[in-house]
Formats: C-alpha cells, structure tokens, sequence
C-alpha cells in the first residue's frame, strides 16, 4: 500500500435482514431482502448472498419484482428515489427521481407504467398512498414527478396495505378503521369494528391486512390476536366478517398462498400457522422458529414461503412446512451485554444474540458461523415475561474454556444467578459444559476473567461481583479409579472493607490480579492470594481497568466515573500520569501496547488511540459516531498491514470494530465498504440462470459428460481444459443476441462438431488416432484456413468473426474428419 | 427448527458419600448377625447360614492361635499358645497330627500350596516346616530377630512361603534353600502378610501402614498406604483380587482398589478389629473383634431379579430392524433422527397442559422420592409466567396436597425462594376462601407455625455467627465461608396478612 487513504469509519456487516417482508425471484431461486442502504440477493437452495446491489443513499424501504420483466427489481429509498436493477448481473437498469421520501413500493401487474408508493405529508404520522407514473426514457435518470392521490391517512408500515383481487380495490389499515378504495368506481369505504369505539383500552386494532388473490376477501390482523375475514365489503352496509383466532399476541403478518387456498399468519409465538380454506379447525403449525415472526412472504411460485424473524434471520419454508433454509445475520438483541469478544480458535466475533444464545459472527464472510445455546430451556417468547439472561461471557486458555454467567431477577431480592463453564471438545469441536455453579455470588457479578499464561497447568478464573467479594475458581482434578474427570471449585474469596467489587484483571503474565473496589484499586499476587498494594486516586468509581502489556506491562490503567483516565506504575506504585478523559470504552490491543479508549461528549465519541508510557495519544480520531459507544474489541488480523504513517501504525496488525448503542458494527478501514465484501462471481450466476429449456438439457448433459471425461484423464487436463476449449464456444453462442449471430446453417454444424468432439476423445484407445490426426491437419493446414476465412466474411460480424475463428480452428480440422465418418449416430439420436 | 427443550432439573450434588459401584457392592451385605465366642481355646466351625457352630474343636490346653483351612478344605491346623501346633480331620474330633517343637506360642500357620507341608511361625523367632505324613519337622530357619506373628505361603510354588515379624521385615523362605530368599524392611512390627494370587505382589501391615511390595523386582516398594489412624492388624483379598480389605484397631475396614490403591469403601465397626476373612465370592465377610464379637455379614445375593409377570413388550429384533442394513449401489439413505424421549410432565410443558403438569409433579412418589423434579417445574412455571394460572381452581384435597408439599419443603435452603413465592402466590389466591375447610386451615397454621419456627432460628443462627465473627475478629483472621440463607422479608408480611 504506497499512498494512504485516510482512516474513516466503515459499516461492517451485521445489517438488518428483517426491516421490510422478502421478496422471492419469480422461478424461487433467489430471495431479495432490503439490509441497510442495499438490496441482499440470496439463493434459496445455498443460503449464500450472491449479489449486493447498492446504490441508493439511504434506507431502502421497499422491493417488488417488475411484473413485466421477472428478471428486473424495482426498489425505492428514502432517498427519494424508485431504482430498477437487474438482479442477475446486480445491475442498476434506471432511476426514477419521486423527490420526497418513499416508504413503501407497491406493483400492480394491470398499472404498467405506475407505481404506488407511500409518502409522508407535513404532520409526522401522517401517510399518503399515491401512484407515481414512471415515464418513459432510455436515459439513466428520469424525473418521475407526477404523483396521483389514492388513499389518505394510512399506516407508514406496508403491512398495512395489500391490493387484492387483480388490483380492482386497495385495502389499508390505521388504528381501527379498515379503509377500501375501489379503482373502478373511485370510491373509499371506511369500516370500523363495532366494539372499538366505545372501549378505551379496546386492544382489537389492527395491525396488518392481506388481500385474497382470487376472491373479494380482506384478512386483517389485530392486536388481540384475532384474525377477521372481511367479505362482502362493497356493501358499506352489508358487509360480513368471520373470525379466526389462535395467537394470544398480536398478529404481525399475514400472507395467502398463491391459489388464496390457505392464509398464513405469526405473532410473538414463534409459530407459523396456516389456516386452510379459512377454517379455523383445518389449521397447521410451524412452531419454535425462534423469534417473533415479523414478515411472511410467499413466492409467485407457491412452492415456498419465508419468514422474516426480529432476530434478524429469514427462514426459507417449504410449500409443506418445513423449514429448508436459515439466512441469518448479526443477531442484534436488545442489549449486548457481554460485550465483543473474539474467539481465539475460530477468530469469530463473539456476542449474545438470540435469548440465551451466544453466537459466534464471522467477520470476514459477514455470517453467523454458530449459535452455542447457553441457557438450554424452552424459550418462551411472551409480553412482559423476565427471561433468563446471558450477562457475561469470557474465553480463557487460548479458546479451550468458556464461562458464561447467567441471571434472573423477578424482584429486588430474588436473584437467580448460574455460572457455566465450558470446555472446548476437539472431536466434536464445540464447547460442552464442563461445570454450572449456582448461585456463585450472593449480588450481580460485575466482571469475569481468566488468566491467559502460557504455563496455565491450573487454569484460573476470577469473578468480581457487587456482594464485594471477588472468587477466585480453578480448575481440579475430579477423576477417581471410575472417570477422569475435572471441575471447577472456589479457591478463594477475598474483600475489601465490604466495597462492591467491579472491574478486575490479570496482568500479561498472569502474576497480578488487580480488583477495583468501588474507588480502590487493590494488587493481589496470585501465587499466594495476599494484598499487594492498592491505588486510590478519589476521583469516582473504577469504571475500566486493564494492565499494560508487553513492554509497558508494569503500567495499570483505570478510567473512572468522573472521567478521569489514571495510569499508574506497578514498580515504584506511584500514579504515572492522569488525563481527564471520559472514557467508556477502554481496550488493550493483544498484538502491541496500544490501548483503545473511547470517549464520550455531548457532540459524540471520539476515539484515542496510546501507549501506557506516555500520555500523548499516538492517534486521535474525533467523532467516530453520534451515538454513544457501548462496546469495542481489537481483532488480530491474519495478514498485518503496512501502514508507514505513525498516525496508523496501530492498525497494523489488528483491527478495531465497536459497537454503538443503536447496534450498528462499525470498524476503520481505509478501503472503500465495497472493497470489504467478498466479491460474487459474477459468471457463476450468469451459467446458474440458463432458463431450463430441451435445449439446455442437452447442453447439461453434454457438460456431465464432459466432466466424467476428465474425470477418467488425467488431472492437469482436468484443471485446465473443460473451462478453456468449450464452454466459450457454447456460451458465446448463447449469450449473443440473435440479431447478430450468424446463420443457424452454419452454427449449427460448429455446434454439432463441438458436441462430437466430446464423444470421439472420449475414448480411451482412440486417443493415439487423435494425435496422428492432428499431425496429418497441420499438413493441409493452409488450404482449411482459407476456406474458413472466407465463411466468415460472409458473416459480416467481424468481431463475433474473430471469436468463432479462434475457437473452432481445431473444430473445424475435426469436422472434416467427420465428413468422412460414418453418420449413423445421427439415427441413434 | 430446533425441537423442544425438557425442562430443567435442578441436581444438587449429594452430600456425604459418594455413591459408585464399590459401595453399592460392599454395601450390599446385609446387617450384621454378632454372636460371641466363649471359649479361648477353642475352634468353632460356623455353618454357611446357620449362625450356630456346628463343629466344635476343644483338645487344646491354651488359646488356639490361627486356624487354616486345607486349600480343599478337609484339614485344619492351629497353632496354640502352648507352642503345640495341631491338626485336625475336618470329620473327626481328636487331632490327626501334633507337631511338636516351638518353644513358645505359634500364632502362624498355614498349609503349603502342594498340601502336605505346614508352615508354621512361634513367639521363640523360629520359623518351622513339618511334614504331614510323618508328622516330623524338615526345616527351621532361625533368621527373624523377634516374634514371629504372620506368615502365608505361596499358593503357586510349594516351596516358597513368607513371614513377618515384630523385628520389621517381611522374609521369604524357599524350602529348597534352607535360607531366606529375599527379606524387605516394613518399618514397623509386621503384624499380617498376604501374597497375591499370582505371587508377584506381597502386602505387609503394620503399624498405620500398608505396603505393596514388588516380588518380582527384588522386593521394591510399590506403594505405602496410610489410611488407618491405627495399627492395621489384618489383611485380606477379595476373591476376584480387585480389590484389597485392610482391617485396624481404628475399627475401620478398608476396601482398596488393587490397581489404583486407593479408597473406594469404608466399613465402620463398633470396636477394635483383629481378624478379618472373606467368604468365596466375597459372599460374607467376617470380621474379629477386641470386644470379643465376631461379626458376620451376608451380602445379598445379586441375581434376585423379580420374575413377575412382565407386559409383553416389543421384541428386540422390531427396534433394531433395519438397523445392520447395508447400503446398496442407487440407494439413497434418509436417516430419521432418534425420537428423544420426554418425561410426561415435559410432555404436558411441550402441549402447555400446565396444572396437568404440576399435578403430575405432585404425586407422593416424586414429592417423596425426588422433591428436586417438583420444584424444578415449580421453578419452570413462575419462569414461564403462569405459575398463578397452575395453582389456582384446586379443590380442597388438591391444595392440601400442594401445602403438605411445601411443610415438607419449604425450611430447607436450596429449596426455599422458590417454594416461598409460590406460597406466596396460593396465599394470595386462596385468602378469600380461607375459613371454608378445616383440613386446608390446619395446614395454612401448620405452615405458618413452621415460618416462624425458621424465622427464630435463623435469628438464632445470625447472633451466633455475629459472636463467631466478634471471636475472629479478635483472632484477626478472617472467616471466608459462611453459608447462611436468609428468609425473606415479604413472607413474613405475608403471613401475617394470612393469620
């Protein structure tokens, strides 16, 4: 890296999958889903994202299919702008300027050149649904401004909103009115369940609409869990609903299945139920998806479903409900409360995500590698219930153990508190729980460490907790002449003057152990368990506290509450120095003697990059984000960088990633975000899409033998042959347009020669002839040549000339041969 | 998606002794018959089921030391106080053959392995080998420098035989020799010997030790056992050679496994023990006393299997159908995952049949048996929010099944914050129906007599430690663990809400 770019901070991943319903491609084979300010395109059958499309500004809220073109995706941003791509080559076709911010796409197949979008008028809660005319230009960016009015005073969420019936009426739900406007005779009906007017805590609004595909018949969604099937509604009078209730919980989403044949719903449960011919005993059931269901989507096919889950997963679903494939993303909880932390084995970025789960994230693919399930009970997803919750976690031993406290608190002095430790099995290469202790502490642990040494013949662990004792664990020997066996037990406790305990760590070496108590820093030798020497500097709570390491190992650092950052050296235990900074993220890099810390101010975080020995930052960085920081973690990275400035040498051999309190991954980076991803290649989606004709069969079959061909030879032709020789020759023939190919009389016989070629090679004792022959066409080389040439001006394409020249040199000398070979094969054909 | 999880079930370790399969074994004899021997001078030969003598030896003019049985068991030899050692004809009454020549009391003796040789170890520091036939004396080896008290020859080689002695060694002598092959320093007066089945390991007691001694390596030490606070008198092997029994005057009878030689059972005794011997197949073991009581103890017979009547099951042959089945060429294999077997009340937790799933919890056979299971459900409900919903609706036989559940329960302090809720929580909901039942009244003032029992005990409990803590803040040490559960507050209120 020669010039450097300058630092900034970059986005890294771990977007939301699950803001707007899935969209399926038209043939099921791809799934669209908006993530952030892109568009993911996954494959149904591999779970793999195989297109990142961007290009809009800021969040994409909608996605739908062209209904004219099922290869081309319309989507639209709160940028204001409708974007047309071709999903296959991930591709941005055209723009379409709105100028207001779009919340909403709807696509109707009878409206060719319009679209219906949702947008927000003066009051802040207030939606309007209009058709936006999309005109029509070859140019790039068109202005697209002439907006009609249909439907007021609608809910932002497109949930709210199903067209039904070969697009005759609109439905759209708010509060407790059903509003239907009819295109045909331009008229909105407005129907409001009977009970909610006069009931002030009525909880029977609605929450979601869908319309049957075939029939005049409105479903909605209500918050009491109720599910209504509105007919009859041209009627303002007569109108008539039936009622389907099974979820306890509001109904999140709402989808009939493309012959209108069965309704699908979810809700908070979990479950995915489906309702047949709207019956309410003919009902199945899908349950323990996880996670509240919050979208469901069906494909044009009607071979899959997909529900999109609020722990950022989209679960692809069989046509007989069974669930076939699990896209998940970064699992963003509620809070994250153990913090980042990195595996040492796997090198994956390590949070709670799902409730009483800690997933394991790799960073470089953008993926959840595993969930390891922590708590082991029955998640029951309920309004109001206090679950178990996974508070802290921490790696000891280069990877080989785990310990996980988790916590339950339904009153001021019920607490339930279990510790868990987890050994590293190699055979099944997962953490299996080794010991679970109850109640190891009497208050909240506060903080956990082990001791990472080289030597670690007793592995140690230190707990800190709020009832002012720090535990010590290590781990013993519990086999006898019937199992070997080993366990974890308390080895010591120690206090200080009954101060809560809150922070503590092991110096590099494993030598010291510092606790803070409360204001108080207290040294103890871990050899012998005895006091050492503390440090106070009255300046608030120890909110941070990390030992120094390497060659500035002697130096301890403590932030306080009053934003005080102290250092003080261990040798003449005197403070080193102090700086008034209000640190809230504090984090030693495991490859050198930097330090990380992050402070916090009204306007935003910045960040501070030094060396325990001296105060002056190496690197400073002022407003990473705008939102507080809650949580940071350096990851090593497998091949160091070579930054020469100062200012970013601390980049070198690791990487920063934070998170803010919103959740959002951030990271620095010099390269651009679109560098970061892993490319897609772009030519295996293109062979991946051939539409599925005789003609492709074929070719299919053609290309299978082909590869068992190689298969029997030997290995070097194997790598090099199969892509280079033939696969141009069909592919060119493929993908050019027909108006420029050449005449079909003398494709034809080019292809009938390739396929051939495959036949005769294959095999074996052939293969000398082939050489012989070759020998023979080098003699009556020129004259073939010329021949050849002459066709091909017959053509008129010299470019496509060139191309066919090249490929079929060799063909053609086979062709000739053939002229001479018998033909029968033909018949067998 | 991921199947249901069973609820889980709180396990505590168990206190005390760990249970494994050495103490179920030796646990298994059942409780001691203990009968005294009068007579000193005599021999008693106890039936296998009786427990009275049912052969008597009685020639003997001083106390008998030492009866052995003939390996085939048709002979026995004693050695007396008197320096006589006699046999006898397990048939007859008069001593077949009188061996005369020590000089003072033989507490050894011991038939050779080809059977027609004793060995036999005196008070006067001899060590003597008579033939049987001619009832004549082949050899005498003078080497001990004390009392000789142990001995016990080869069971393999009819030459080799071993003794220990008052002067610290342990000596093996071989009748082809006329002198000691190999001597070994035990560090205390031996008190018992024992050869191993295949003769390569020795075993000397005395003093508080047990030494395991390599023969084959020239008498080396293989390892020295200090678990009795006593002098170990006697020594004996279980008859599979698994494990080793060591008896003391601690009153102890210790169980040794023989490859690891540690401790896998201890049995107790009422006084100090002297001899020690194992029944074949370890069926009884019978233990001397200084008290003068012999203890017998029978283990129960294992293969006691109860042939009632079974419900006919599936044969074996229906689960592992298909299961060897070989894949063929075009065959494409679905394996079905293993069906994971639920316990009924997890089978009502999975269907949300929650008050099914609490009574079922609350049947006297897991209440009594494994109280644990029903608090862990208790504990599952409240998690899950509908704990309320579970004990409300009960009628009066249900509820007072609930509250004998919790008289039971509810002091001990594993158990105890999450049986305080729900008391809490039937409290509330049954307080408008109070007074309507007799029998459910005289429980709520059981329960309530009980908090308060435990209130004033645990006030009790926290002025002794606050006394405790004044003494070692004296001593300026400080004390690291102290358990003490503490019962909450808003049950107290509660109660008295109640009464």
């Amino acid at each position: 890296m020669g010039e450097e770019a300058s630092v900034r901070v970059v986005r890294c991943g771990g977007s939301e999958l699950n803001f707007r319903r899935a969209v399926f491609s038209a043939d099921s084979k791809y799934i669209f889903c908006v993530s952030g300010d892109f568009i993911k395109v996954y494959s149904t059958a591999t779970e793999e994202c195989v297109h990142i499309l961007h290009g809009h500004r800021n969040l994409v809220t909608g996605i739908q299919l062209n209904p004219n073109n099922h290869l081309q995706l319309y989507s639209c941003s709160l940028d204001g702008t409708i974007k047309l791509w071709d999903y296959i080559d991930g591709i941005l076709i055209k723009t379409f300027i709105v100028g207001c911010k779009l919340h909403a796409l709807f696509i109707l197949t009878r409206a060719e050149d319009s679209v219906f979008v949702t947008v927000n008028k003066e009051e802040p809660d207030v939606f309007q649904l209009v058709s936006v005319k999309l005109p029509k230009s070859s140019s790039q960016e068109v202005e697209a401004k002439e907006l009609s009015f249909v439907l007021d005073y609608i809910n932002q969420s497109p949930k709210c909103i199903a067209f039904g019936n070969e697009a005759e009426y609109v439905a759209a739900v708010r509060d407790f009115y059903l509003s239907v406007y009819f295109f045909k005779k331009k008229t909105t009906s407005r129907f409001t369940l009977s009970s909610s007017k006069n009931k002030k805590h009525a909880r029977n609004n609605f929450t979601c609409v869908a319309c049957h595909p075939k029939e005049d018949c409105i479903a909605s969604g209500h918050m009491d869990g109720k599910i209504r099937l509105w007919r009859n509604f041209n009627d303002d009078k007569k109108y008539i609903y039936t009622c389907l209730h099974w979820h306890h919980d509001m109904v999140m989403d709402l989808a009939f299945s493309v012959t209108g044949t069965s309704l699908l719903s979810g809700g908070r449960e979990s479950v995915l139920v489906e309702w047949r011919d709207a019956m309410e005993k003919n009902k199945e059931f899908l349950p323990r998806l996880g996670a509240t269901i919050e979208h469901i989507s069906v494909s044009p096919a009607g071979d899959l479903f997909c529900t999109s889950h609020s722990d950022n997963k989209i679960i692809v679903i069989h046509r007989n409900l069974e669930a076939s494939a699990v896209i998940q993303g970064l699992v963003k909880d509620r809070s994250i409360s153990t913090g980042l932390m990195i595996d040492p084995k796997t090198k994956a970025l390590v949070l709670n995500g799902k409730p009483g789960h800690l997933q394991f994230y790799s960073l470089q693919s953008d993926k959840q590698l595993y969930n390891l399930d922590i708590i082991q009970q029955e998640y029951i997803n309920d309004y109001g219930l206090i679950q178990i919750e996974l508070t802290k976690a921490a790696f000891g031993c280069f990877g080989n153990w785990l310990a996980t406290v988790e916590q339950r608190q339904e009153k001021e002095t019920e607490l339930e508190l279990q510790m868990k430790l987890w050994m590293y099995n190699k055979k099944t290469q997962g953490f299996v729980l080794n010991t679970r202790i109850n109640m190891p502490h009497e208050d909240h642990i506060t903080a956990l460490c082990f001791c990472n040494t080289e030597k670690s013949e007793h592995p140690t662990l230190v707990t800190a907790s709020k009832d002012g004792h720090f535990k010590v664990w290590i781990l013993t020997d519990d086999s006898d002449i019937y199992k070997n066996a080993v366990g974890w037990t308390c080895d010591f406790v120690g206090s200080y003057h009954k101060y809560q305990a809150t922070n503590c760590c092991f110096s590099e070496d494993g030598s010291l152990l510092a606790v803070s108590f409360e204001e108080i820093v207290t040294i103890w030798d871990s050899e012998t368990w005895e006091l050492k020497c503390t440090f106070c500097h009255r300046a608030g709570k120890i909110t941070r506290l990390c030992f120094g390491r390497l060659t500035c190992s002697k130096y301890l650092l403590g932030a306080t509450e009053n934003g005080i950052l102290c250092c003080w050296n261990l040798l003449s235990c005197a403070l080193e120095w102090s700086a008034k900074l209000n640190v809230r993220v504090m984090e030693p890099d495991p490859n050198s003697e930097n330090i990380a810390a992050i402070s916090q101010s009204s306007v935003g975080s910045d960040l501070f990059v030094f060396k325990p020995s001296e105060p002056r930052p190496l690197y400073i960085q002022k407003n990473i984000s705008r939102e507080e920081v809650q949580w940071g973690v350096f990851v090593p990275r497998d091949v160091p960088e070579s930054f020469t400035s100062e200012a970013y040498q601390w980049l070198n051999r690791s990487q920063f990633y934070f998170l803010t309190k919103s959740q959002s991954l951030l990271t620095f980076s010099t390269k651009s975000p679109e560098e970061k991803l892993t490319p897609t290649s772009k030519q295996l989606l293109a062979e991946e899409s051939l539409p599925t004709t005789p003609f492709y069969f074929i070719l299919g079959k053609h290309r299978q033998q082909q590869g068992e061909k190689f298969n029997e030879t030997s290995e070097n032709e194997l790598v090099q042959l199969p892509l280079t020789e033939n696969i141009p020759a069909i592919s060119e023939l493929l993908h050019t347009p027909a108006h420029v190919l050449p005449s079909a009389t003398f494709l034809c016989s080019m292809l009938i020669n390739s396929l051939l070629l495959s036949k005769e090679t294959k095999s074996a004792e052939e293969i000398p002839d082939d050489v012989d022959m070759e020998e023979e066409k080098e003699s009556d080389d020129s004259d073939e040549e010329n021949d050849f040439t002459e066709e091909v001006q017959d053509t008129n394409n010299t470019d496509l000339g060139v191309d066919i020249h090249q490929l079929s040199k060799s063909e053609e000398k086979e062709l000739r041969k053939f002229r001479k070979i018998d033909y029968s094969w033909v018949a067998a054909l | 998606m991921a199947g249901y999880k069973p609820a889980a079930i709180q396990t505590y370790p168990v206190l005390g002794e760990k249970i494994t399969q050495d103490t179920l074994y030796w646990n298994n004899y059942k409780p001691p018959y203990n009968y005294a021997v009068t007579a000193s001078s005599r021999i008693h030969i106890y039936g296998r089921y009786s427990q009275e003598p049912i052969k008597t030896f009685s020639r003997f003019k001083d106390t008998a030391y030492c009866a052995t049985f003939r390996q085939d068991g048709r002979l026995i030899v004693a050695g007396s106080e008197d320096g006589g050692v006699q046999l006898f004809d397990i048939s007859g009454r008069a001593p077949l053959r009188q061996f005369e020549g020590h000089t003072k009391a033989v507490h050894t003796v011991d038939f050779t392995a080809d059977k027609y040789h004793v060995v036999s170890g005196a008070d006067d520091y001899t060590v003597k080998l008579w033939d049987i036939p001619n009832s004549k004396e082949i050899l005498t080896f003078k080497e001990h420098s004390d009392y000789v008290r142990c001995g016990c020859a080869s069971k393999l080689n009819p030459d080799l035989f071993i003794t220990g002695s008052y002067d610290h060694t342990v000596k093996m002598f071989d009748a082809r020799t006329n002198k000691s092959v190999l001597s070994v320093e035990h560090g205390q007066p031996v008190e018992s010997v024992l050869l191993f089945p295949s003769g390569g390991l020795l075993v000397s007691s005395g003093g508080r030790y047990v030494k395991v001694w390599d023969m084959l390596k020239g008498g080396q030490l293989l390892v020295s056992l200090r678990n009795h606070h006593k002098t170990v008198t006697c020594l004996c092997l279980s008859s599979s050679g698994q494990r080793l029994l060591s008896g003391s005057l601690d009153r102890k009878v210790k169980v040794y496994s023989t490859t690891s030689y540690k401790v896998v059972h201890s049995f107790d005794y009422a006084a100090s023990i002297l001899s020690l011997a194992l029944a074949h197949e370890d069926e009884t073991i019978i233990v001397g006393m200084t008290n003068g009581i012999l203890s017998v103890k029978h283990r129960k017979s294992e293969a006691k299997k109860d042939s009632l009547p079974k419900r006919r099951r599936p044969a074996y042959r229906t689960f592992i159908k298909g299961k060897n089945y070989m894949k063929q060429r075009d065959d494409i294999l679905i394996n079905r995952p293993a069906k994971k077997h639920l316990e009924l009340y997890d089978r009502d937790l999975k269907n949300f049949r929650i008050s099914k799933a609490l009574d079922r919890v609350l049947e006297p056979t897991c209440t009594l048996k494994t109280p644990e299971i029903t608090v862990s459900i208790i504990k599952e409900l409240n998690r899950r929010g509908v704990l309320a919903n579970a004990l409300a609706g009960r009628d009066e036989k249900e509820i007072s099944r609930v509250l004998n559940f919790l008289i039971r329960n509810l002091s001990q302090p594993r158990f105890a914050p999450v049986l305080i809720n729900a008391a809490e929580i039937i409290i509330d909901i049954y307080l408008p129906v109070i007074g309507q039942s007799p029998v459910v009244d005289k429980k709520f003032l059981l329960l309530q007599g009980l908090v308060e029992k435990e209130i004033d005990y645990q006030r009790e409990l926290l002025e002794t430690l606050g006394m405790m803590d004044m003494l070692f803040a004296t001593m300026k040490r400080k004390e690291s663990n102290s358990v003490l559960e503490h019962t909450s507050d808003g049950f107290l209120e509660n109660k008295k809400i109640e009464s």
